[in-house]
C-alpha cells in the first residue's frame, strides 16, 4: 500500500491567497509538504486554515498563486478530478447510504464495478467490519469519523485532507483517535494534510506543523523546534504558556546577548533570538515555565552560576498531581508562571515566600519586541 | 443513579409535597388535545359517519332517505362512473408529473443558487394564494383563449398538431380540452409541489456536495446519487400534497374543461347539487377516498421514504 517516493504526493502552495470582498481570508503563503508526511495548520478559529486546506482539495479557488501536487499544477482542477480527499468537518457521511456503500462512493464514482474486496479491507482497517450495513446515524461520533477516514482513504489519495477531524469528539476519545490516525497515517505512507485549533492534537500527531495566525503562517517547523524556539510572541503564547518580559539589550558579542531586566541581568543566547539585538534595543525574553527552578530566598547561595536568575515572591500555588504550578509576582512580570516536578518538595514554596527562579540561558529564547505580547494567549484567541 | 435514589431517604417527609404537582399535570397534554379533538369530531368524525350512512341509504327526495344498507349504490356508482374516476387520476397524475418536472428546477434554485433572492422567490412562489383560486382559473380562460396569443403561438409551431393527434387538445383549441384542464391543475398545485420540496433540499448539508464532488463525482452525478434521494422526502409529499387535492378538484374541469373533460369531483358535485341524488354522490365520495388511500399507501411504501432520515 506504501507509495513509491516520486514526490507525486507533494503538496506545492506557492503564493496562494483568497479575498473575500475586502477581507483578506489567507495573505499570500508558500508552503511544501512533503510527500508521505504527517503535516499539521494550526491556528485559532478564523485564521486561513481551513480555507487554505479547501483551496487544496480545490473547494475554494485561490485568488492568487498556485496550487500544486508533485508537478501537476491542480490550481484549477475541479476537485472530482482531483487525486486527493478530504475528511470533512463533521463528517459529511452520506446519510442515506450505508457504511459499506459510503466507503465504496469513491470507487464506483470512478467505474470500478467490484469493490466489496477493498472495502472490506478498509473498513477491517479502521476497525469497522461488523458496521458495514448500518447507517451513520446509527454509528457513535467515533465511528462516523473512522468511516469518514476509510471513505477517504479507500481512493489511494496522494494527499488525504483532514478538515478539524476530531472537533466533535469528547476529550478521551479524541487522543484514542489521535494514535488512531497517527498509525494509520505510518501504515499507508500518504501525505496527511491537518487542520486543528488543538495545540496538542497538533503536536502529538504532526512531523510538521505550521502555526497560523490572521491568515498567515507565523511560524513552521517540527513540533520540538516550535515549542522550543518560538519565533513570535503568538506562538509561544498559542503553543502551551510562556513568560515573556520586557528587557533591554546591554551587550551583545556574537554567541551571547546580555540583557537588563528588573535590575538583574538575563543571558540569551544570540542563536535562540528572532530579533534584531543591538545594544539598547528592546527584545522580549521568553522562558517556559517548566524550564524554570525555584529556590526558596535563603538558600540562594546554592544556585550554580551561570543561570539566569529573578527574584520574586510566589503569589498562588496549586498542587495538580504530577506538578505544582506556580504563579510568581517578580519586579518584571507579576505573574510569572512556574511548573515544578512534584519530585522533592520543599516545604517552604508557599504563597508569600521570598524565591530565586532560576534557569539555564540555553532555554531562554528572545522575540521582537515590537510585536502585542499577549498575542495567541487565550483570552486574546476567545475575544 | 442509584446513589441519587438513596441520597433523598433521609428526607422522605418531603417527597409527598413533590407529588402533588406531577399529578395535577398529568392530564394536561389530554386537555391540550382537546380543542382540536372536538373540532376533528365534529367537522371530520361526524361528517363522515352521516356521509357513510347516507350512502347506503335508499328513497327520494320527497319521501325522504332511509339506512336500508344498500351496498349496491356504491357498485352502481363505479359501473357508471369509472371512466370520470379513471380520467381524474390520469388527469391528477399528468398534472402531478408536470408540476414536479417543473417544481424540482425551482425549488433546487431557490435552495441552493438564489443567495440574496431566495426571499423575493418564495413570495413570487406564494403570491397567486393572494387571490382566489376561482380567479386565478378563469385568468387561465384569457390565457388559453382561442385568440389568444399562447394559441396562436402553438398553432403556427404546429404542437396544437400534435397534441391534438395524441388526443390533449382538439383542433386548434386549447380551452375545452384535456390540455387545458391539466394546466390549470398543474399551475393551482404548483406551490404545494414546491414548499416541501424546497424544504427538503434545503435541510441537505452543503457538504454533502462537497463530499461527494471530492469523492470523483460529476455535479450530475452529485444529483442523482446524492441530492435526489436526499429529497425523496420531499418529492414524496410534495407529490401527495399535488395528487390528492388534484385527483379530487372540479373547479379546474368546470372552468376550463367540457363535458369531455368532466372529471369525479364534477360528477361528485353535480349528484349533490343538481340531481340531489344524496347516496350516489356520497358513495363516490368514499370509493374516491378509499381510491386515494390506496394509492397514497402503495406509493409511499414503494418509495421506502420511511428508511429517509
Amino acid at each position: 500500500m506504501k507509495t513509491t517516493p516520486d514526490n507525486s504526493g507533494d503538496v506545492r502552495l506557492s503564493g496562494i491567497s483568497k479575498t473575500y470582498g475586502s477581507f483578506t481570508a489567507v495573505h499570500p503563503l508558500d508552503l511544501t509538504v512533503p510527500e508521505g508526511s504527517f503535516f499539521a495548520l494550526l491556528g485559532a478559529s478564523g485564521c486561513g486554515k481551513t480555507t487554505t486546506l479547501r483551496m487544496i482539495a480545490g473547494l475554494e479557488e485561490p485568488s492568487t498563486g498556485t496550487v500544486c501536487l508533485g508537478d501537476q499544477d491542480v490550481t484549477y482542477l475541479q476537485p472530482y478530478k482531483r487525486p486527493v480527499n478530504t475528511v470533512f468537518q463533521s463528517y459529511a457521511l452520506f446519510p442515506h447510504l450505508d457504511i459499506f456503500e459510503n466507503v465504496a462512493f469513491g470507487l464506483r464514482r470512478r467505474g470500478i464495478k467490484s469493490v466489496k474486496k477493498q472495502v472490506e479491507e478498509m473498513l477491517e482497517l479502521v476497525q469497522l467490519g461488523e458496521q458495514a450495513r448500518k447507517k451513520p446515524h446509527q454509528l457513535s461520533g467515533g465511528q462516523q469519523q473512522r468511516v469518514a477516514v476509510a471513505r477517504a482513504l479507500i481512493n489511494h489519495p496522494k494527499v488525504l485532507l483532514l478538515d478539524e477531524p476530531l472537533g466533535a469528539l469528547d476529550l478521551k476519545l479524541r487522543r484514542q483517535m489521535q494514535l488512531e490516525l497517527k498509525r494509520i497515517q505510518t501504515e499507508v505512507g500518504i501525505t496527511f494534510v491537518h487542520v486543528t485549533h488543538d495545540q496538542e492534537e497538533a503536536m502529538t500527531m504532526a512531523d510538521t506543523v505550521a502555526v497560523m495566525n490572521a491568515g498567515r503562517v507565523e511560524q513552521l517547523g517540527a513540533p520540538t523546534e516550535l515549542y522550543e524556539n518560538p519565533q513570535t510572541t503568538f506562538v509561544a503564547n498559542f503553543l502551551g504558556t510562556s513568560n515573556l518580559i520586557e528587557a533591554e539589550v546591554d551587550t551583545s558579542n556574537g554567541d551571547d546577548i546580555v540583557l537588563k531586566a528588573g535590575g538583574g541581568k538575563l543571558v540569551l543566547p544570540a542563536e535562540r533570538c528572532s530579533a534584531p539585538a543591538t545594544a539598547g534595543g528592546k527584545v522580549l525574553v521568553g522562558i517556559r515555565p517548566e524550564k524554570i527552578a525555584l529556590t526558596h530566598a535563603d538558600d540562594a547561595g546554592e544556585i550554580p552560576a551561570g543561570r539566569n536568575r529573578l527574584n520574586g515572591k510566589i503569589a498562588d500555588a496549586s498542587f495538580i498531581g504530577v506538578s505544582t504550578q506556580y504563579v510568581i509576582d517578580t519586579p518584571v512580570c507579576d505573574e510569572f508562571s512556574v511548573y515544578v516536578q512534584n519530585v522533592e518538595r520543599d516545604g517552604r514554596l508557599l504563597p508569600g515566600a521570598d524565591v530565586v527562579l532560576h534557569w539555564s540561558p540555553a532555554h531562554t529564547f528572545g522575540l521582537d519586541a515590537a510585536q502585542d505580547i499577549d498575542a495567541g494567549t487565550e483570552e486574546e484567541v476567545a475575544a | 443513579m442509584s446513589t441519587l435514589t438513596e441520597a433523598p431517604a433521609p428526607l422522605a417527609p418531603a417527597e409527598p409535597e413533590h407529588k402533588p404537582p406531577r399529578k395535577r399535570g398529568r392530564f394536561t397534554p389530554y386537555w391540550l388535545l382537546l380543542p382540536g379533538m372536538l373540532w376533528l369530531i365534529v367537522f371530520f368524525a361526524l361528517p363522515m359517519i352521516y356521509q357513510a350512512s347516507t350512502s347506503v341509504q335508499t328513497g327520494s327526495l320527497e319521501d325522504g332517505y332511509k339506512v336500508t344498507w344498500h351496498f349496491a349504490t356504491y357498485w352502481d356508482a363505479l359501473g357508471e362512473y369509472w371512466p370520470q374516476f379513471l380520467r381524474s387520476v390520469s388527469y391528477a397524475a399528468a398534472a402531478t408529473v408536470l408540476c414536479l418536472l417543473l417544481g424540482y428546477p425551482l425549488a433546487y434554485l431557490i435552495a441552493f443558487r438564489a443567495g440574496r433572492w431566495k426571499n423575493l422567490i418564495m413570495i413570487l412562489v406564494i403570491a397567486p394564494f393572494f387571490t382566489s383560486f376561482l380567479i386565478r382559473t378563469l385568468a387561465w380562460k384569457t390565457i388559453l383563449a382561442d385568440s389568444g396569443v399562447v394559441v396562436h403561438t402553438l398553432n403556427s409551431l404546429h404542437v396544437l398538431d400534435v397534441t391534438s393527434w395524441l388526443g390533449w387538445t382538439a383542433g386548434d383549441r386549447v380551452l375545452a380540452t384535456p390540455l387545458a384542464v391539466v394546466c390549470g391543475l398543474t399551475y393551482n398545485f404548483l406551490p404545494f409541489m414546491i414548499l416541501p420540496l424546497y424544504t427538503s433540499l434545503e435541510r441537505i448539508d452543503g457538504r454533502l456536495h462537497e463530499a461527494a464532488g471530492d469523492l470523483y463525482a460529476k455535479p450530475w452525478t452529485t444529483f442523482r446519487k446524492v441530492t435526489f434521494p436526499l429529497s425523496m422526502p420531499g418529492v414524496v409529499s410534495g407529490t401527495l400534497l399535488t395528487f390528492i387535492p388534484a385527483a379530487g378538484d372540479y373547479v379546474n374541469a368546470e372552468l376550463l374543461g367540457s363535458t369531455d373533460t368532466r372529471m369525479i369531483g364534477n360528477v361528485i358535485q353535480t349528484q349533490f347539487l343538481r340531481i340531489l341524488d344524496y347516496p350516489t354522490a356520497a358513495a363516490l365520495s368514499f370509493i374516491l377516498m378509499a381510491g386515494i388511500l390506496a394509492m397514497v399507501t402503495i406509493y409511499i411504501r414503494r418509495s421506502g421514504t420511511e428508511d429517509l432520515v
